[in-house]
């Protein structure tokens, strides 16, 4: 039976939604799953592994892990697939994720597919048949990618793109406490320096709020800040407002921007250029306010009204807030 | 000192892409070829570091049919790149293959100081090419960076990660840095860096002369589809207030998001 290594990531003592989903699909496929746990963060957590699918967990609990480092994860990696003989490894497309695989994929010769919005796993006398369905073009296009000369196969997949159901607390693993090999290391992590936000990521929102050039001068930027705070939702942002200075690059939607795919995006004052409407694709529920009825992103909307964001947007707000609040 | 800056060709951010019959890649007749935006903030930031660093060479290094990638090529030229270095290879290499034929053509060129990419190419957007490259050349990187200053030992630099969050990181020289958006504000060329980057011969290399297999090519795609046509927008009548309240019903009720 070939055994999948899924890397996992801990958000405080918390496994990532992320990292729940790809336990339980690997799960599911009926093969031997290992959880690789790096840090402290991960030690206080480890339980969660196994309610989520893992039958195997190879625990580092050392602080030496607890901040990415590149050189340090990739020899952690590698060294946690000899150990293991796992041929497919499972992994988010989060920061650290996209960061490290490829370097991983090269040191050992292994094939890398990355922002998976749907993977399928076929038993083939060969081995594993893999087909990962992913964005091309930040979504302007979707093609399925497979492996060809690979005895390790990596994938990283997108956040909420598979179903994740709560953990079954019966369910237990056997954890290994692992030591890796700590190469000297030519990368060095100075600081961490928080973000003023501690919402979750663009590119993991459930909930995004956009705002774009309608909204006329970055002060008026507020009423989205303000909407998305009633939603609990991630603020993004159209490219015009980004190059404008209003708000931050790490905010922008699009092409050159993030490519998101949460379950309800709103765009606010946006007319929805082709690169913006690339970058939001994936998002399940769209709703559009803009007062131009001719706007490109009224063609990409589920919901849709012509109107004046600053009359509509707070009152949206309003609304939001007495519903959640009940 | 060399430093090396690896760009790639990717079609216009304004193309609206179009799929061939039999679903194998995008019908890319009509399209525009420009640099990936990216890359033309590392080619920058190359630049940038040369004017501070008298002595260092900028290498631009580019993979794909050379017929169309030498004009990115002559455009980083035109930047203040000094050389630029063709590999003449088919459309249909994967990352895996792209960084052995960049690693390859680096060491015999070599040795870099520094090599520049941007942190991903609008095309495919694997974001693994740099990191890959990395890797061959057993030197250190950094992705997603928006700040870099560099001593001659090393390189210190911010990198973008989630949530606005910031890593500081320093990186011991020779290193590789995938730089982001943020970074710099790309120049235009000048017109007389336009007319000395015509005069400047490319070199080219040919993939097949470089001791890498074509079949060791890891990643094949197929079934190229266009994202699924949404059904028609429904609109809100009335007057703010109940245009509000249909759109909060609907998104409660009918679509269940929240």
């Amino acid at each position: 039976m070939s055994k999948i290594l899924v890397f996992t990531e801990f958000q405080n003592s918390g496994l990532k939604r992320s990292s729940q989903e790809l336990l339980q699909f690997s799960a599911k496929t009926g093969r031997h799953v290992v959880a690789l746990a790096l840090g402290t963060n991960a030690g206080n957590g480890a339980a969660q592994l196994a309610q989520h699918g893992a039958k195997e967990i190879l625990l580092c609990n050392d602080s030496a892990y607890d901040a990415y480092n590149p050189e340090l994860f990739a020899v952690a990696v590698s060294e946690s697939l000899q150990q293991t003989g796992a041929t497919l490894v499972l992994a988010s497309a989060s920061s650290s994720g996209k960061d490290l695989f490829p370097r991983v994929a090269a040191k050992i010769n292994a094939g890398i597919i990355s922002d998976g919005v749907e993977i399928s796993l076929v038993s083939e006398n060969t081995g594993d048949e893999v087909k990962v369905k992913k964005p091309l073009y930040s979504g302007k296009c979707f093609a399925t990618a497979q492996f060809e000369n690979c005895a390790v196969k990596i994938v990283l997949m997108r956040a909420n793109q598979l179903p994740v159901a709560s953990g079954d607390t019966t369910k237990v693993a056997t954890i290994s406490e692992v030591i890796f090999t700590k190469p000297s290391l030519k990368t060095i992590i100075k600081e961490i320096v928080r973000g003023a936000s501690e919402k979750l990521d663009l590119t993991e929102a459930n909930i995004i709020v956009s705002g774009g050039r309608g909204l006329k001068e970055a002060a008026n930027f507020k009423i989205i800040e303000d909407l998305a705070a009633a939603l609990g939702a991630t603020v993004g942002a159209s490219r015009a407002v980004v190059d404008a200075g209003w708000v931050g690059h790490s905010l922008q939607v699009g092409q050159t921007g993030k490519t998101v795919a949460p379950t309800l995006y709103i765009a606010i004052g946006i007319s929805g250029a082709i690169q913006h409407l690339a970058g939001m694709s994936g998002s399940k529920v769209v709703v559009a306010i803009n007062n131009d009825a001719s706007a490109p992103i009224f063609q990409k909307a589920t919901y849709g009204i012509v109107g004046d964001a600053f009359e509509i947007v707070p009152k949206l707000t309003e609304e939001f807030k007495k519903l959640l609040q009940h | 000192m060399k430093i090396f800056v690896c760009l790639k060709q990717v079609p216009d951010t304004e193309t609206k892409i179009k799929i061939l019959p039999d679903r194998s890649g995008i019908d890319s007749s009509g399209v525009k070829w420009v640099m990936n935006p990216y890359d033309e903030i590392a080619v920058e930031e190359a630049i940038k570091f040369k004017e501070k660093n008298p002595g260092a060479q900028v290498l631009a290094l580019s993979l794909g049919p050379k017929a169309r990638v030498v004009e990115s090529l002559r455009t980083a030229l035109a930047m203040g790149a000094d050389e630029a270095i063709v590999i003449n290879s088919s459309e249909s290499l994967d990352a895996y293959l792209t960084a052995k034929a960049l690693a390859s053509v680096i060491k015999t060129e070599g040795p870099a100081h520094l090599v520049f990419t941007g942190k991903l190419s609008i095309d495919a957007n694997q974001s693994s090419v740099p990191q890959m490259l990395a890797e061959n050349l057993s030197i250190p990187h950094a992705t997603v960076v928006s700040k870099f200053a560099a001593t001659p030992e090393s390189s210190t630099l911010e990198r973008d990660v989630e949530g606005g969050a910031k890593e500081v990181v320093q990186l011991l020289n020779p290193a590789l840095i995938a730089v982001n958006k943020g970074l710099n504000m790309p120049r235009y060329a000048s017109l007389p860096g336009i007319m000395k980057a015509k005069k400047k011969v490319i070199k080219e290399i040919e993939f097949s002369s470089l001791d890498i297999s074509a079949k060791e090519l890891k990643v094949r795609y197929s079934e190229y589809t266009l994202p699924p046509e949404k059904p028609s927008v429904k609109l809100f009548a009335g007057d703010s207030s109940s245009q509000v309240a249909q759109l909060v019903s609907c998104l409660r009720d009918e679509v269940r998001v929240i």
